[in-house]
């Protein structure tokens, strides 16, 4: 079985077993940021879950972090090896005769999106574990802010138009990037599904959607929270 | 009509090799790619120059010797055609042509535009048959019950000519087109499971060792290959791959 993950077949299996994580992941972040356009308080009450319960901060916390590690070093791998499989470059290619641009420019889509991943724990990530692990406050109150400290926080970050418009550029690729990606992993795990026309529609909802959902979120927080 | 070529030019496996412009004129829409550039080597003969190497052999399209990557692609502008197939009514009159060899680690230049594809034949090798006694006694094949779906499928698999147009124009120079038709020919049929876990095993193997690259599913192969070949056959070596794990 060691032989398998070594094997080229097996990469492109691990890689897209890392994706369907990922994918899974998102849509249970979109859903939690949703309901910051309902209701502050049910947002408060959910991350205050999700940061305290101890199986997700100590099992699906560190899973999360591999999980996308993984898929971002395996992708530099498969590109460099890939590279150095072609060995001479084209004088002339014609690539758009026969596949799309999204699919030949994963690694770049994947870029965009790592250096929003970057930002993004720059700006709530590290922030929580300084809170929570270095100064030990568990508590999810914040002085000067009523109730829990998350939704208030949430608010804040949206307030600079800069990070707005860097969440909508982030979002738009990661709408590119899985546009090829949702039915490419399918296609990774031996389903032929992923080439049928449900399976598309399917992958073309999802990588749509849930992107543009981000958005509107981001704008919604952006508009109705100016000082 | 008259044509502008630009060819890559390489005197072996060893020279750096360049692309060089040529003039060809009077070319018949008729003629067929092959035609065309036999019509340029009698020119560069004639005028004491070394003509262009290029491998052919049937020029029906069944050895898929015919490995041209032309204005971007592999076997050019048209789809289910090899080079030899390809007409010059495809082109304009005063177009200008780009002509490369197949180019894949795994397939380095032994001259011009000819390509050492021997890297298919040792992943065949590794695995492309099945073990079958010749004595005299062999039970008849039409004594097996297939199912016509079967039947159809495991055909349409084995019309891959191993020409290695999916490998020219993947752009990861994956074989994972040529491997998993050759792998899904015996796979579908009764006759290749004896064999099945093993075989799948040591192709994709050989072809790892071969440096053949990743496949990212972008569907390349399946549009510039000159059989169809179905990206399903890739997806079926993955699933008989995984399967022969356990
Ligand atoms: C951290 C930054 C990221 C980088 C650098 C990156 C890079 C890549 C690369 C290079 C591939 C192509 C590999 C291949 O097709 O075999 C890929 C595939 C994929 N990625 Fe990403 N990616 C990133 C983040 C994400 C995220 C956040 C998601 C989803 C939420 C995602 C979903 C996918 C999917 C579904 C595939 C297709 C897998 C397959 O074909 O088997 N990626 N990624
Ligand atoms: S799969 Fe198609 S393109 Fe690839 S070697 Fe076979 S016939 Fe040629
Ligand atoms: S020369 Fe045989 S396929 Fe073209």
């Amino acid at each position: 079985m060691s032989g398998f993950f070594k094997s080229s077949i097996g990469r492109k299996v691990a890689m897209a077993l890392s994706a369907f994580f990922l994918m899974i992941f998102l849509l249970q972040h979109f859903a939690i940021n949703l309901l910051s356009v309902f209701s502050g308080d049910i947002f408060n009450e959910v991350s205050h879950f999700m940061g305290t319960n101890w199986l997700i901060q100590f099992v699906m916390q560190p899973v999360l972090i591999f999980g996308v590690v993984f898929h971002f070093i395996m992708g530099f791998i498969l590109e460099i090896k890939n590279k150095k499989a072609k060995g001479v470059a084209y004088a002339k290619n014609n690539g758009a005769a026969n596949s799309t641009w999204v699919s030949r420019n994963m690694i770049y889509s994947g870029l965009v999106i790592l250096a929003f991943i970057l930002l993004h724990f720059i700006d709530f990530w590290f922030p929580e574990i300084n809170t929570k692990y270095i100064q030990g406050d568990w508590s999810g109150v914040h002085e000067g802010v009523e109730g829990y400290r998350y939704f208030h926080e949430l608010q804040e970050k949206f307030v600079n138009p800069a990070r707005v418009a860097a969440y909508i550029v982030a979002f738009v690729f990661l709408a590119l990037h899985l546009l090829h990606g949702f039915t490419s992993a399918f296609q990774s795990m031996g389903a032929t599904a992923g080439r049928k026309k449900t399976l598309q529609n399917i992958g073309k909802a999802y990588s749509i959607i849930i992107p543009a959902g981000f958005i509107i979120i981001a704008l919604y927080h952006h508009f109705n929270h100016i000082h | 009509m008259n044509l502008t070529l630009k060819i890559w030019r390489q005197k072996d496996s060893n020279a750096k090799g360049q692309m060089v412009d040529y003039k060809v004129t009077d070319i018949s829409e008729h003629m067929s790619f092959l035609e065309m550039m036999d019509v340029l080597n009698e020119q560069l003969i004639n005028a004491g120059e070394e003509p262009v190497a290029f491998d052919h052999d049937c020029r029906e399209g069944i050895c898929g010797m015919c490995s041209m990557y032309i204005n971007g692609e592999a076997h050019g502008p048209d789809r289910g055609v090899t080079t030899c197939q390809l007409h010059m009514r495809m082109f304009k009159d005063g177009d200008t042509i780009t002509i490369e060899p197949f180019r894949a680690a795994a397939f380095p230049v032994i001259k011009d535009l000819v390509v050492d594809r021997t890297a298919f034949d040792r992943i065949q090798h590794a695995g492309g048959y099945i073990s079958v006694n010749t004595s005299g006694n062999t039970q008849d094949a039409n004594a097996i019950p297939i199912s016509k779906h079967a039947a159809d499928e495991a055909m349409d698999a084995a019309t891959c000519i191993g020409c290695g147009a999916c490998v020219a124009t993947c752009k990861n120079s994956s074989a994972m087109l040529f491997v998993g038709a050759k792998v899904s020919q015996y796979a579908l049929l009764p006759q290749g499971q004896v064999e099945a876990a093993d075989r799948v095993r040591n192709m994709v193997a050989q072809m790892d060792l071969e440096g053949f690259g990743n496949c990212t599913n972008t569907g390349a192969c399946e549009i510039e290959c000159p059989k169809g070949i179905s990206l399903d056959n890739i997806a079926r070596m993955n699933r008989e791959l995984m399967k022969a794990q356990f």
